[in-house]
């Protein structure tokens, strides 16, 4: 550990595994994550990516490897880990019987923050939150987004240098999402590194580096553009009349390699443009659909991850 | 354990049990409620036992003796019967607990000063009340033979003078109202501690306290301060009713009531909190603190049925449970006075509870999810 404090990454995940009985959730994952880097963390559920997380906060204890976060190991330094970084669940865990004040009073009381200090940063806990007419209401009778900005101001009341974020914004508007991914920025750009984890293709290319997990192994690991670039099968945007149908006769077919549903179009994956293009129109018309547009479109990170998980063995 | 960190827990805990309803009507009104029952439901003294009169005799002597149970108070008369063969479908059908069969030639007997028996029949299905009745039965027989014989023929002049100390009315809810508190405490003090780490896991809040830097033996003690607080105020609520309501006198050392309770409430929230830890349910933990605490506080204390007369396995078993050296300290201090060093083998007993159960409760706690 003779590396100088700049260039040692915030977290150093080696070797990290989860087994749950004969069900392994997490399976040898190792990387890197650098000082203030907003690092994500994707995959479908079940991919073991909260558990992941659990095992970097201390909450669960691995079966095999371990992990450095801020220089601390989770297996020999766990109680001093817990107050040099911040989690946030996947599910809203303040108390919801408690008021918003008296939350904060709780954690600033947990995490040590005292004297002039606490007052500080209660107040920049709501001003960044926005809740200073809610300050005295009940947890539970405010709006999620409210809910979710208090949480993140909980979790980082003790200025942790490095902050854990499960699938924050589940279940919250587009507004209050962004609103949510404008007060990460801000943590990130004071030097906070911001692991987090989403099912939100938009909020992924928020990110600096992804990271893509699929039944407990890391399948990816780059920056958003670099994933993106890294596609060169063409993408086809197809449109008929009857897109569920069009996907089961698509599937299978010569030279597709692979076929999805994108709202009402398909997106299919091929081998070759020209090659595909008169298949593709010949099955259509066997099945007797109509083909009212076929284009090759630029693959959008979901894209990108649908391939990648398909390629790694699919979805459990 | 950093006292800061104990504080915010203890904090947290009396904030969100002033806000729950629920919660205030099982740590407040509940233990309320059971002492006004039970101290006005049970009660073990006998009265009025029911009795079937046989009278064959029909003499001026047969009726007095008659009288001589009716004017006791502790039976009265509800049948008289014709034949012998109506004795028993009596018993049966529990129109009496008692039947009391006169012969022909009771008058006679008497007369002839050559002894006069008469038959009590009794209900022995319900023993306790049997035995009771057994012994007014024979107190009323002496008295009636003294009455009717002459001085001179009244050659067992010898008479026990009985004095019963502590209870000198042998009231039984005296004995009952000390013991009802130490039985309400064991089983209200472990089942408000089961519902609250379980309560937490439940609603999801475990899993932002564990990632804190809190240290378990603060979330346990942190939890159980405020608990004790309540399980003394109740302590205190159930003597209040006992003595005003109840005139139950309370003898002893208020002081050392509640610094005994304090022994046991540790201990038997120290259950409650191991249970809850363990189980992570709010419905397990509050089932099994419910069944670990009431029926041995209940049956094998010494509430109701006195540790001495128990069979010699249930009276080992009895140094287990202990709402037993609870009940001592209770009954000691309520009725005896008794002082520390009277009490000092059931304060031991209670201090080995209290470790027993905040040992385990500190064990059984863990931060980690699953």
């Amino acid at each position: 550990m003779s590396e100088p404090a700049a260039t040692r990454p915030a977290v150093r995940v080696s070797g990290l595994t989860k087994r749950f009985g004969a069900f392994t959730a997490v399976d040898d994952v190792s990387f890197d994550v650098g000082m203030g880097e907003i690092f994500g963390f994707l995959g479908p559920n079940g991919a073991g990516k909260t558990t992941t997380i659990k095992m970097l906060t201390g909450l669960l204890h691995p079966t095999s490897g371990t992990a450095e976060i801020a220089g601390l190991s989770i297996l020999h330094d766990l109680e001093t880990l817990k107050s040099r970084i911040g989690y946030m669940s996947q599910l809203f865990s303040l108390y919801a019987d408690l008021t918003v004040e008296e939350n904060i009073d709780l954690f600033a009381g947990l995490y040590g923050v005292r004297g002039r200090r606490f007052e500080e940063r209660k107040a920049w806990i709501v001003e960044m939150a926005g809740i200073g007419e809610h300050v005295g209401r009940l947890t539970a009778d405010l709006p999620l987004g409210f809910k979710q900005r208090l949480a993140l101001g909980c979790a980082v009341i003790h200025g942790p240098p490095v902050l854990f974020l499960d699938e924050p914004t589940s279940g919250v508007d587009p507004v209050a999402r962004r609103r949510f991914w404008d007060l990460i920025f801000d943590l990130s750009k004071a030097g906070t590194t911001v692991f987090v984890s989403t099912h939100y293709m938009e909020e992924a290319e928020y990110c600096h580096r992804l990271a893509l997990m699929n039944r407990g192994r890391l399948i990816a690991l780059d920056s958003p553009a670099t994933l993106r670039g890294s596609m060169v099968e063409p993408l086809l945007e197809l449109r008929t009349d009857d897109a569920p149908h069009a996907v089961e006769v698509v599937k299978g077919l010569s030279g597709v390699l692979e076929a999805s549903m994108y709202g009402r179009a398909l997106h299919v994956l091929v081998a070759d443009e020209r090659a595909a293009t008169p298949v593709l129109s010949e099955a259509l018309a066997g099945a007797g659909l109509t083909l009212r547009s076929l284009r090759r479109i630029e693959p959008a990170l979901e894209d990108v991850f649908v391939a990648r998980v398909r390629a790694a063995g699919g979805v459990e | 354990m950093s006292r800061r960190r104990l504080f915010a827990i203890a904090r947290k805990e009396v904030i969100q049990l002033a806000r729950d309803p629920r919660s205030l009507v099982l740590a407040f009104l509940l233990p309320l409620l059971l002492v006004l029952v039970f101290g006005y439901a049970i009660t073990l003294d006998v009265r009025d036992i029911r009795l079937a009169v046989l009278d064959l005799d029909a003499t001026s002597e047969s009726r007095r003796l008659v009288d001589a149970f009716a004017e006791s108070g502790y039976f009265s008369v509800r049948r008289r019967l014709e034949r012998y063969g109506d004795a028993e479908p009596v018993l049966v059908a529990g129109q009496a607990s008692a039947v009391l069969v006169i012969p022909r030639d009771f008058a006679a007997d008497v007369a002839a000063r050559r002894g006069a028996p008469v038959q009590l029949l009794l209900d022995g299905s319900d023993a306790n009340t049997a035995t009771i009745a057994m012994g007014y039965a024979d107190a009323i027989m002496s008295g009636f033979a003294a009455d009717v014989l002459p001085i001179r023929d009244v050659f067992l002049a010898v008479e026990a003078e009985t004095r019963v100390w502590y209870n000198q009315t042998l009231e039984s809810r005296n004995m009952i109202v000390p013991g009802l508190i130490a039985v309400l405490m064991s089983i209200i003090a472990a089942m408000l501690t089961s519902l609250t780490i379980a309560r937490e896991w439940e609603r999801g809040t475990m899993e932002q306290l564990v990632a804190t830097p809190v240290h378990r033996l603060e979330v346990v003690f942190g939890k159980l301060l405020p608990y004790v607080g309540i399980g003394l105020v109740d302590v205190a609520l159930a003597s209040a009713v006992g003595v005003f309501l109840f005139g139950v006198p309370l003898r002893g050392s208020a002081a050392l009531l509640l610094a005994a309770s304090v022994l046991f409430l540790l201990g038997a929230q120290g259950l409650g909190i191991f249970l809850s830890a363990a189980l992570r349910s709010q419905v397990l933990a509050t089932q099994a603190a419910i069944m670990v605490t009431y029926l041995p506080s209940l049956l094998l204390s010494g509430f109701v049925f006195a540790i001495a007369n128990m069979p010699a396995a249930l009276q080992v078993v009895s140094y287990a449970v202990p709402a037993r050296y609870f009940i001592t300290v209770t009954r000691g201090i309520f009725l005896k006075a008794v002082g520390l060093e009277a009490l000092l083998g059931s304060l031991i007993g209670l201090a080995i509870y209290s470790a027993i159960g905040l040992g385990l409760a500190a064990r059984a706690f863990r931060k980690e999810i699953a």
